[in-house]
């Protein structure tokens, strides 16, 4: 085969971006599987606090319901930067997109403060299986949006750079269903993790 | 704190000569790879043409090469453990318990995520999308991550011969022993590692499968006209996708007790190490059908071909398929009935088992009605399919047994087990992959294998078989728990004698297949496959030549039936030429996969040994390599329809040279119908 005579192809077919689509819903799907074996397995856990701290003890509800605030409204922003999207207004895009890394900054950080705050008074993961289910299944999540961060981080760059072109908006598209998807996993955390421990 | 973690001199293998020239071995292997690839000066070639390539077929045949290797290396460790427990009556053998123990861990490692899934992904990767009428798969970069991800963690079970140790609990790794209290060295985290990285590949590779058989099928290619090693393959993905993130999950909690002290699976601090095995099995249940079902694609495809007869009862292969891909996520329990669930809970998990068998049974009829009143031509892979057929029945009524939970607690972790599912695995993997091996040679690489002695090599795999484990069958009734080192039982002995003899007589089987690799290579000219077509075959693999054009089909092909290539041919349209070509776009190579893969096995190896600051590197550069590929726009390029026309007139210059039908002078070849070739 003659590479000298091949051609950059300019882009790819539509077809192409829809089948990234759907092996995306597949991926999500996957993940879906992932946390629902770690819900599991927290709720498995729930009574293992060998003597340690219980949920009760730990979680506070007003950084639950201030982490679970940040991480609604990013998922909102995001859907702000998709019509923005259809609507191919790039500034407005690169705005709700920087709103949504603000949240999502946020988010982490209240949880990193949670986080550490456990593990300064004696409450890490390896403090009981119950905490090592706890921190594992939060922190899955957490190492979500962080990727989820780092990938808006990306997209903005890629946005200022190559502006509104097919293959910027299809990575876009597959990034909100990523964010959207981390939104619904965190209702599931709230509800099976935080509500029961604290009612 | 030490710069290299663990990791000190002292993690040579030097304090054993057996582990030394194990490591010495390993070494030699790879210097010698690199001196012949030197010699032959084809570096070059080595890297642009199959280290950065994502094209699917070189990505399959990478995938075979790979399996066919750690086949090797898990074939020796199998041939270590027959030949100490041979001798280890009333003594302690050659192998100390140590050692003993990370053999039987890595022949079980190896064979599984090293052995049989590359093999399985190389087939699919070969096949499928030529099966369907595509170009290529749907994601073909993220192919080439997943190859390099699953040979980045068969490096580690290799490395770990060199430097350190392997896994001493079993390739299911059970806690607590795996646990960081009952086993602080680096053997675990080796399997661990290898595994982990290994399964990542594994579910990309099922997404990208799935994808590809959903939305890249031709024209008129509807899902019940799909050849069925590809819906077999359709249903392998499903449970590929479904199935490993258990693994994945287990894994890395047990990596997390290990490394961050959490408590898991621990004995005290709140551990529940049932959980651990429910959730490996939750994984490795379907793993047995994620291996099985494209073998059962690869007997539906050979023995249609060979018996000259449309495969009996499509709609019914189909349909059992789908049947088991479900049934499989309900029988997970079997594995651990002794665990002391409630005999409710163990009945519903023993009725679940017993009624697997009934749509694995359809398929076994479905068989042998195709070959009922069929011409059989007894090609190799015919013979393993034969082999399969009669094997296979043994060891599904010797499953059926265990999944009686009474008898199970009696034949929980015996030899009786150990027998059952090499009984399910050899013929029903082994001998398909095998089969299949044999069967799309031709189609990979544009000659056929040698007849002799691929037959010479189904012998000696039959009857190694028979041999080896059907005296683990008695030893199991007599009572002889699996992964023993040495015994003081007499009776044990000369069964165990008759499978090392066993043992042999398949090692008698690989040099078979070695030679005939060898035989072939040098006899190529005599068997050339010039039609692209050398089995008179049903399926559109056979509609493109040997090997493919990058692009496989220059014009996609119009599906009307079930049997594609077979239906074109007989209405005369099989080798029709367009009026003209037109350009085509194919992904650019890359050498991303590739270095991900490095850095993934470094970044486990780091792990292992506990360099944090290399760790950190490694996942940086993993970030920094999918930041840039995910930027690049231009990962396409455009073959222009000179290029494709030139490709194609040198094909149908070929097919005008060829015999019009490469089996007419098969004895008893039934010769209908002939390809036409129109030029």
């Amino acid at each position: 085969m003659t590479s000298a005579t091949m051609t950059d192809a300019p882009s790819i077919s539509s077809e192409k971006y829809e089948e990234k689509a759907f092996g995306f819903w597949i991926y999500l799907m996957s993940d879906a599987i992932i946390f629902a074996l770690l819900f599991a397995t927290y709720v498995v856990m729930l009574g293992n606090t060998a003597g340690g701290p219980t949920g009760k003890e730990l979680f506070s509800l007003e950084r639950a319901a201030g982490e679970t605030t940040l991480l609604l409204l990013s998922s909102t922003t995001f859907g702000f930067a998709s019509v923005a999207l259809a609507a191919s207004e790039r500034s407005r895009v690169l705005l709700w997109l920087v709103v949504t890394l603000a949240l999502g900054a946020g988010f982490l950080f209240l949880e990193y403060r949670e986080f550490s705050g456990m593990i300064a008074q004696g409450a890490g993961p390896d403090r009981s299986g119950f905490l090592s289910s706890f921190f594992t299944l939060v922190g899955t999540h957490g190492l979500h949006v962080s990727i989820g961060t780092l990938c808006i981080l990306v997209m903005i760059g890629q946005v200022l750079v190559k502006g509104l072109t097919t293959p910027v908006v299809s990575r876009l598209a597959r990034l909100g269903l990523f964010w959207h998807f981390l939104d619904i996993v965190w209702v599931a955390i709230f509800s099976v993790v935080y509500l029961p421990g604290l009612l | 704190m030490d710069i290299f973690g663990r990791l000190t001199l002292d993690s040579l293998p030097f304090y054993s000569a057996i582990a030394a020239s194990g490591a010495a071995a390993t070494v030699l292997g790879a210097l010698s790879v690199m001196a012949v690839i030197t010699y032959f000066g084809a570096w070059r070639l080595v890297l642009f043409d199959w280290v950065s390539s994502i094209d699917h077929k070189k990505i399959g045949i990478m995938y075979i090469m790979l399996a066919l290797v750690m086949l090797m290396r898990g074939f020796i460790d199998a041939a270590m453990m027959r030949s100490q427990q041979a001798i280890a009556y009333n003594n302690d053998g050659y192998l100390p318990p140590g050692h003993f123990d990370q053999i039987f861990s890595s022949h079980g490692t190896i064979m599984i995520f090293f052995m049989a899934m590359p093999f399985l992904s190389g087939l699919i990767n070969l096949i499928t999308p030529q099966q369907i009428g595509s170009r290529d798969v749907a994601f073909p970069f993220m192919n080439s991550v997943s190859l390099w991800l699953t040979t980045a963690g068969a490096g580690l079970v290799l490395i770990s011969l060199v430097i350190g140790k392997f896994s001493t609990a079993g390739w299911t790794g059970y806690p607590p022993y795996s646990g960081a209290e009952y086993n602080p060295g680096v053997g675990v985290d080796y399997w661990l590692w290898a595994v982990l990285i290994s399964g990542v590949g594994s579910t990309m590779s099922g997404i990208n499968f799935l994808v590809t058989i959903i939305k890249c099928r031709a024209p008129g290619m509807y899902l019940f006209r799909m050849p069925l090693f590809t819906w077999t393959v359709f249903v392998t993905s499903v449970l590929m996708i479904f199935a490993f993130p258990a693994l994945t999950v287990a894994c890395c909690m047990l990596a997390l007790d290990r490394t961050l002290g959490m408590h898991f699976f621990t004995n005290a601090m709140g551990g529940n190490m049932m959980n651990y095995i429910n959730l490996f099995w939750l994984w490795g249940h379907p793993e047995v059908y994620i291996l099985v079902l494209p073998a059962f694609g690869v007997f539906s495809e050979v023995v249609a071909a060979f018996s000259q007869k449309r495969l009996f009862g499509y709609i019914s292969l189909v349909l059992a398929t789908m049947a088991i891909g479900l049934l499989s996520f309900t029988v997970w329990l079997h594995h651990f009935f002794t665990m002391g669930s409630s005999a409710d809970v163990n009945s519903f998990f023993g009725i679940m088992t017993t009624i697997i068998a009934v749509p694995t049974g359809v398929k076994v009829f479905d068989w042998l009605l195709t070959m009922y009143r069929g011409r059989i031509i007894f090609k190799p892979s015919m013979l393993y399919t034969i082999g399969f057929l009669v094997t296979f029945v043994i060891g599904g009524l010797s499953g059926v047994l265990l999944a009686m939970p009474p008898v199970d607690y009696l034949m929980h972790n015996t030899t009786f087990l150990i027998a059952h599912f090499h009984n399910m695995i050899i013929p029903g993997v082994l001998f398909g992959y095998l089969a299949g091996y044999m069967f799309w040679f031709p189609k990979a690489f544009g000659f056929k294998l040698n007849e002799k002695w691929g037959a010479w090599s189904f012998w000696c795999w039959i009857i190694g078989f028979y041999l080896a484990f059907m005296p683990l069958y008695v030893l199991g009734l007599m009572g002889m728990p699996r992964r023993m080192e040495h015994y003081d039982i007499a009776a044990w002995q000369p069964h165990l004698i008759i499978a090392a003899i066993g043992a042999f007589i398949i090692l008698l089987g690989i040099v078979c297949l070695i030679v005939q690799l060898a035989v072939s290579i040098r006899d190529r000219k005599q068997a050339l496959d010039l039609t692209g077509d050398p089995w008179n075959g049903r399926s559109l693999e056979w509609a493109t030549s040997s090997p493919p054009a990058p692009y496989n089909f220059a014009v996609l092909p119009q599906v009307e039936s079930v049997d594609a290539f077979w239906n074109m041919k007989e209405r005369g349209v099989a080798y029709e030429r367009p009026d003209h070509y037109v350009e085509i776009v194919l992904p650019k190579n890359t050498f991303i996969g590739a270095f991900i893969g490095g850095a993934v096995f470094v970044f486990g190896f780091a792990m292992v040994w506990y360099i944090w600051w290399l760790v950190i590197l490694c996942l940086a550069a993993i970030v920094l390599a999918l930041i840039v590929r995910a930027s690049d726009d231009q990962s396409n390029i455009t073959m222009p329809a000179s290029t494709v026309q030139a490709i194609e007139d040198e094909r149908f210059a070929q097919l005008a040279k060829a015999p019009r039908n490469e089996m007419g002078d098969e004895p008893g070849f039934v010769g209908e119908p002939v390809p036409e070739v129109s030029t």
